[in-house]
């Protein structure tokens, strides 16, 4: 599949139905989303703000997902210097800093009322700031440097380094001791939540994956479409 | 049904589900402001070589 990919002529041929096709459904699987997370029943502990999870977590997961995309995205830039990959890579960034500023906006609008504070500085929620972090600085180092070529090598290795954060923030809730719960859905055993809970999760977190797959088919594109952009100036200067 | 009434947590759930509206939509206008802008840009510059390239033969 990435093979196939892998050449720009064929990516724009697919991408350009796949991406309206991707948006379309990840549009109805929003709107089914909220209609079952805004009907569940209030959880016995948590009350009303269990609605929050549905926003939340899926968000925090793709913070993770979209991060691995990015690093893989970076692997292929680095070792096979393919523009696609590149591409992809830089596309992805600004969506998952989207998804982990929203990870942390909306984890914080959750923790006041169920732990007494908008935030503590314990190891998920630092490790996750450090997660923004390396998507501010990917972004950045792309910002900074004129040389392309240069910048996608120097953004791809602090990618592949922000690797090793994904782990950490995964498993400092059993590392250390925070405030955070524990993982719910993604822990051995199978997800230690209610039907009730868990469909409406799980149709968000379909949702925002299907919308994460849209977009970055989209910004992918618009990578494309500025190189050329850039080629046909160059050729038109010289 | 969806239920609204969510009492006096409603301060938090709603600016939560607002920022996630607010977040989300921006990710959707600006990758689609970007993919339009940059082909936008790459077609004028086609259209420009091959007005120069035609000049070039008619000449």
């Amino acid at each position: 599949m990435i093979a196939f990919l892998a050449n720009p002529a064929r990516f724009m041929a697919v991408s350009r139905w796949l991406a309206p096709l991707l948006g379309a459904a990840a549009a109805v699987l929003l709107a089914a989303g909220l209609w079952l997370g805004l009907s569940v029943p209030d959880d016995y502990q948590q009350g009303a703000t269990v609605r929050i999870m549905f926003i939340h977590v899926p968000a925090s997961i793709m913070a993770m997902g979209v991060y691995v995309c990015l690093g893989v995205a970076s692997f292929f830039g680095l070792v096979f210097r393919h523009s696609l990959a590149d591409a992809a890579a830089k596309a992805a960034a600004p969506l998952g800093a989207g998804f982990t500023v929203l990870a942390l906006a909306t984890g914080s609008l959750w923790g006041r009322p169920m732990w007494g504070t908008w935030w503590v500085w314990d190891a998920r929620l630092t490790s996750v700031v450090v997660e923004l972090l390396l998507y501010l600085g990917y972004m950045a180092i792309h910002a900074a440097i004129d040389d392309e070529a240069k910048a996608a090598r120097a953004a791809a290795i602090l990618a592949l380094i922000g690797l090793v954060n994904l782990p950490i923030i995964h498993y400092s809730v059993n590392w250390w001791n925070t405030l955070h719960q524990g993982s719910s859905l993604l822990k051995t055993g199978g997800p230690g939540l209610a039907p009730v809970y868990l469909a409406p999760l799980l149709v968000m977190l379909a949702a925002y994956a299907v919308l994460f797959g849209a977009l970055w088919l989209v910004r992918i594109r618009a990578e494309v479409w500025r190189k050329r952009a850039g080629a046909l100036a160059l050729a038109a200067a010289g | 049904m969806p239920d609204f009434h969510v009492g006096p947590y409603g301060a938090y759930i709603w600016p939560a589900f607002a920022i996630t509206a607010a977040i989300l939509v921006w990710m959707v206008a600006d990758s689609l402001i970007r993919a339009a802008r940059w082909k936008a840009k790459a077609k004028a510059r086609e259209a420009e070589r091959a007005r120069k390239r035609e000049g070039k033969a008619a000449s």
